[in-house]
C-alpha cells in the first residue's frame, strides 16, 4: 500500500498529541472544580486561606489552560487533517456532540476570563464564586462530550451503511451509546482524582521544603479527601467500565487480561510477562475475571479465540491495564491511611517518608491518566470505528506526515518545559508567607 | 432558505467574527512588537494588555466553532481540505500555540524578554498569511484529483501572484483593522499618545489594504473567470463597502468619532466579507466540492441547527457581560482598577 508510511506516521501523530493534551486536558477539567471547593470553604469558615488557595490554584490553573488551548485546537485540527476519511463519515453521525463541546468551551472561556480579573471588583466573594460554577461546568460538559465522540468510535451506532451509503442517521442514538455512560464518568472521576492528587502533591512538596505554614496543611488535608473520595468513585467506575467491555467489547477486555481461550470461572492475571505466546510470572486470582466481567464467579468470559487474528488488539495492552489499576488502587490506600491517620493522630503521616508518598501520588495519577487512555485507544485497534472502518482505511493520504510529526513534537517539547518552567518561577518567587504579608499590608492600607 | 444555506451562514458569520477579533489581537502584537523595537513600547504595551487579557482565550475559541462547525455541516470538506491542507493549517496550528501559549507565560507568568514580544509580534503575521493560503486554494486551479485522493501542487500555489495578493490583503488588513480598533480603545483609554500613535499607523496601513483587495478582483478575471463574474454581479455591495471604507478614513483623519470609525471599519468587511462569500456560492472548493453535494444529512443539520440555536442562547448573555465588565467598563478601560489575577 502507498500511504502505508502515512498511516504509521499519522498514528505516532496523533498518540503524541493527545498523550501530551490529555495532561493539560485533565488538569483543566478537575482544577475548576477545586479552585470552587477550597473558594467555596474558605466563604464558609471564613478563612482568609482558603481564599488565597483558590487563587493561587487559579493563577497556576491559567497557565495549564493556555496549553490545553493550543494543543486541544492542534487535536482538533489534526482529527481532519490526519483522518480525512473518518472525520468525513464522523462528520455526518457525530458532529452533534463535537459541536457541543466547542459551546462548552466558549462557555468555559468566557467565565474565566472574567474570574480571573474580578478578584477584587466585587464586595461580596460569594459573587465571584458564582463566576466559578460556569468554568467548572463548561470545563465538565467539554470532557463530556468529547468523551462522547471517544466512546461513539468504540461502540458505533445511529446509523446504517447500506451499498457504502449512510442512512437513518439519528445524531442522539450515536450520542447515547453504550460506551458513553462507563466513559464519561470514569474519564470525569479520574480529571478530579488526578487534580486532588496534583495538589496534594504540591502542598506535600511544600511542607518537605520546609515551609511549615498551615496553609499548606490545610491544603493537604483538603485535597487528600476529596482524592480518596475520587479515587474510591473511580474504582467503582472502573468495575462498570470492565463489565461494559465484557458485554460490548469483549475483544479488548480479552487482549487486557490476556484471556486467551473463552471459559467459565475465569482467572484474572495480574502482571507477569508474556514470552512466545506464554504468560511468565504473573499472579493469577481464581474466578476475578468471571467476577469482573459479570459479577459471578461461575459465568462464562469470552476470550481472544473467538476473534479473527487481524481483529484483536495488541497485546501489550495488559502492561497498560496493570499500571492503570496499581496506581488506582494503591492512591486510595494513600489516600484512606492518610485521612484515617489524621483522624486518628497517627504521627507518621506527618513523617518526611510518608509526604514523600503524597509527593509522588500527582505523578503517579498523571501516569495512570496516560496508561489508561493508551488501554482505551489501542484496545481498539485494529478499528478506528469499531467494526466500521478500520484505522488504515482513516488515515490521510497526503505526503509530509513525517515532517509534520517533527515539527509538532518540537512545539510540545518547548511548551512542556516551558509551562513546568514559568510555573516554578510563579510559585517560586512569590511564597504564600510572602503573599500573605502583602494582604495585610494592603488591608492595613486601606483602612487608613 | 435551505439548510445548506443555513449552515454556511452561520459558518461565515463565524468566520467574520474570527477574523475581526483575530485581527485585532494579531495586529496588537505586531504593533506592540514594533513600537519596542522602536524604544516606544511603554505608550503601547499596557493598553494593549488590559485589552487582551480577558479575551485572548475567547478569540480562540472563535477558530474552533468555525472548524468544527464546517465539518459538521459540510462533511465532504475534512475529506478535501483535511487532506489537502496539512503542511499549511499544521504550520498556523504551531504558530497558533507558541503565541497562544507565550501570551499566558508572559502575562500571567511574568517571563519578561524583548524575545518574546518579537516572537508574538512576527507569528501575529505569519498565521494570517498561512491560513489565507486556504481562501488561494478554494478558488481552484492548485488541486488535481489523483487516484489516492485530491493533491495539492505546492509549486503552482507559491508561484501564483494571487496566492500572494492574498497574503498581502490579509496581512495588510489586519493591521488595519487593528490599528482602527486600537486607536479608538485608546481613545476610550484617555491615552493620547497612544491614540496618536495608533491612529497614524491606521491612516499608514489603509492604503495598501483597499488596492490588494482591488487587485484581487482584478487577477480573479483571469484564474476563475466564473467567480469573477459573480463578483461583478454584486458590485454594489463592493461599492457600498468602499464607501464605507472612505468614511472610515474621513473620521481617522478628522480626528473624529473614533467610535464611529470603528463602527464603518465592521460595517465595511462585514459587506466586503459576504459580497466574497455569496458571490463564491454555490462551491466551497472550486469546481469539487459544492456546499450541495458536501451537506450533511438532514436529521444532523437540523440537530446542529438546535444546537447552535441553544449554544447562542448561552453564549451571548455571557459575550455581553464579558465586554461589559471589561471593555465598556470605563473604570476598566483606563487601568483605574487594580484587576488582575
Amino acid at each position: 500500500m502507498e500511504n502505508e508510511e502515512a498511516i504509521f506516521f499519522s498514528r505516532v501523530l496523533t498518540e503524541l498529541t493527545l498523550s501530551f493534551h490529555i495532561i493539560y486536558a485533565t488538569i483543566g477539567v478537575g482544577i475548576p472544580l477545586m479552585i470552587m471547593i477550597a473558594q467555596w470553604v474558605g466563604i464558609k469558615k471564613q478563612d482568609e486561606h482558603y481564599i488565597l488557595l483558590a487563587r493561587r490554584w487559579a493563577r497556576g490553573f491559567v497557565i495549564t489552560v493556555a496549553v490545553g488551548v493550543v494543543t486541544g485546537t492542534a487535536i482538533g485540527l489534526q482529527l481532519s487533517l490526519l483522518w480525512p476519511n473518518f472525520m468525513e463519515l464522523a462528520g455526518n453521525v457525530i458532529a452533534l456532540p463535537l459541536f457541543m463541546e466547542t459551546f462548552a468551551f466558549f462557555f468555559e472561556a468566557i467565565f474565566l476570563g472574567i474570574y480571573l480579573y474580578t478578584w477584587d471588583r466585587f464586595e461580596n466573594q460569594k459573587k465571584h464564586l458564582l463566576l466559578l460554577v460556569p468554568v467548572a461546568l463548561g470545563a465538565a460538559f467539554s470532557a463530556v462530550f468529547i468523551s462522547i465522540v471517544n466512546a461513539f468510535m468504540n461502540a458505533p451506532q445511529g446509523f446504517d451503511i447500506v451499498d457504502g451509503q449512510l442512512i437513518n442517521i439519528s445524531p442522539l442514538l450515536a450520542m447515547f451509546n453504550p460506551a458513553m455512560p462507563t466513559k464519561v464518568t470514569h474519564v470525569l472521576a479520574t480529571a478530579y482524582m488526578t487534580c486532588a492528587f496534583v495538589l496534594a502533591s504540591i502542598g506535600a512538596y511544600r511542607l518537605l521544603k520546609g515551609s511549615n505554614h498551615v496553609y499548606h496543611k490545610k491544603a493537604l488535608f483538603l485535597t487528600m479527601k476529596l482524592g480518596f473520595l475520587f479515587s474510591i468513585t473511580t474504582a467503582i467506575l472502573g468495575d462498570f467500565s470492565g463489565k461494559y467491555l465484557a458485554e460490548y467489547q469483549p475483544e479488548k477486555l480479552a487482549a487486557a487480561e490476556w484471556h486467551f481461550e473463552t471459559e467459565e470461572g475465569a482467572p484474572l492475571i495480574l502482571y507477569g510477562i508474556l514470552q512466545d505466546g506464554e504468560v511468565k510470572y504473573a499472579i493469577k486470582i481464581p474466578y476475578a475475571l468471571s467476577i469482573l466481567a459479570h459479577s459471578n464467579p461461575y459465568t462464562e468470559v469470552t476470550g481472544l479465540d473467538q476473534f479473527p487474528k487481524d481483529e484483536i488488539p495488541p497485546l501489550y495492552i495488559h502492561y497498560l491495564f496493570d499500571i492503570m489499576v496499581t496506581i488506582g488502587v494503591l492512591l486510595i490506600f494513600l489516600a484512606l491511611l492518610y485521612c484515617l491517620g489524621i483522624w486518628l493522630k497517627w504521627s507518621f503521616i506527618l513523617s518526611k517518608w510518608f509526604n514523600w508518598l503524597i509527593v509522588l501520588g500527582g505523578p503517579l495519577s498523571l501516569l495512570a491518566i496516560e496508561a489508561g487512555w493508551w488501554l482505551a485507544e489501542v484496545g481498539r485497534q485494529p478499528w478506528i470505528l469499531r467494526g466500521f472502518m478500520r484505522t488504515a482505511q482513516g488515515a490521510t493520504t497526503s505526503a509530509h506526515v513525517d515532517t509534520m510529526l517533527l515539527l509538532f513534537a518540537g512545539l510540545y517539547l518547548v511548551l512542556g518545559i516551558g509551562s513546568i518552567v514559568v510555573l516554578l518561577r510563579m510559585f517560586r518567587k512569590n511564597t504564600v508567607e510572602q503573599e500573605l504579608a502583602d494582604h495585610k499590608l494592603e488591608k492595613a492600607g486601606d483602612s487608613l | 432558505m435551505t439548510l445548506e444555506i443555513i449552515g454556511i451562514s452561520v459558518l461565515w458569520i463565524f468566520l467574520f467574527g474570527y477574523i475581526m477579533i483575530a485581527s485585532i489581537d494579531f495586529g496588537a502584537g505586531f504593533f506592540n512588537a514594533y513600537s519596542t523595537l522602536r524604544g516606544k513600547q511603554q505608550i503601547l504595551t499596557k493598553i494593549i494588555q488590559r485589552y487582551l487579557s480577558p479575551v485572548w482565550e475567547v478569540t480562540n475559541v472563535f477558530l474552533v466553532f468555525f472548524f468544527v462547525g464546517i465539518v459538521g455541516f459540510f462533511p465532504k470538506t475534512a475529506y478535501f481540505y483535511g487532506t489537502i491542507l496539512l503542511v499549511p493549517v499544521s504550520i498556523a496550528i504551531i504558530l497558533l500555540a507558541i503565541r497562544g501559549a507565550y501570551y499566558a507565560f508572559t502575562i500571567y507568568g511574568g517571563l519578561k524578554h524583548k524575545r518574546y514580544v518579537y516572537l508574538y509580534g512576527l507569528t501575529g503575521l505569519f498565521i494570517p498569511a498561512s491560513l489565507s493560503i486556504v481562501l488561494t486554494i478554494s478558488e481552484g486551479g492548485f488541486v488535481t484529483m489523483e487516484e489516492s485522493g485530491p493533491v495539492l501542487h505546492y509549486w503552482t500555489l507559491f508561484t501564483s501572484p494571487l496566492t500572494w495578493s492574498i497574503v498581502f490583503l490579509s496581512t495588510t488588513a489586519v493591521l488595519y483593522i487593528s490599528a482602527v480598533f486600537l486607536t479608538w480603545y485608546s481613545h476610550k483609554a484617555k491615552d493620547e499618545s497612544a491614540t496618536n500613535l495608533m491612529r497614524t499607523y491606521a491612516l499608514v496601513w489603509a492604503l495598501p489594504a483597499i488596492l490588494t483587495a482591488t487587485g484581487i478582483i482584478v487577477e480573479l478575471r483571469s484564474h476563475n473567470p466564473q467567480h469573477y463574474e459573480r463578483i461583478m454581479d454584486f458590485w454594489w455591495l463592493f461599492s457600498l463597502s468602499f464607501i464605507l471604507f472612505v468614511g472610515t478614513i474621513y473620521l481617522i483623519w478628522k480626528r473624529r468619532n473614533y467610535g464611529g470609525a470603528l463602527g464603518l471599519l465592521i460595517g465595511q468587511f462585514l459587506l466586503a466579507f459576504f459580497a466574497y462569500g455569496i458571490s463564491h456560492y454555490p462551491y466551497l472548493l472550486y469546481p469539487f466540492l459544492s456546499i450541495y453535494d458536501g451537506f450533511t444529512n438532514v436529521s444532523m443539520a437540523i440537530a446542529l441547527i438546535i444546537a447552535f440555536i441553544a449554544g447562542l442562547g448561552l453564549l451571548i448573555p455571557s459575550l455581553y457581560l464579558l465586554l461589559n465588565l471589561f471593555l465598556f467598563n470605563k473604570d476598566y478601560v483606563e487601568g483605574k482598577r487594580k484587576d488582575y489575577a
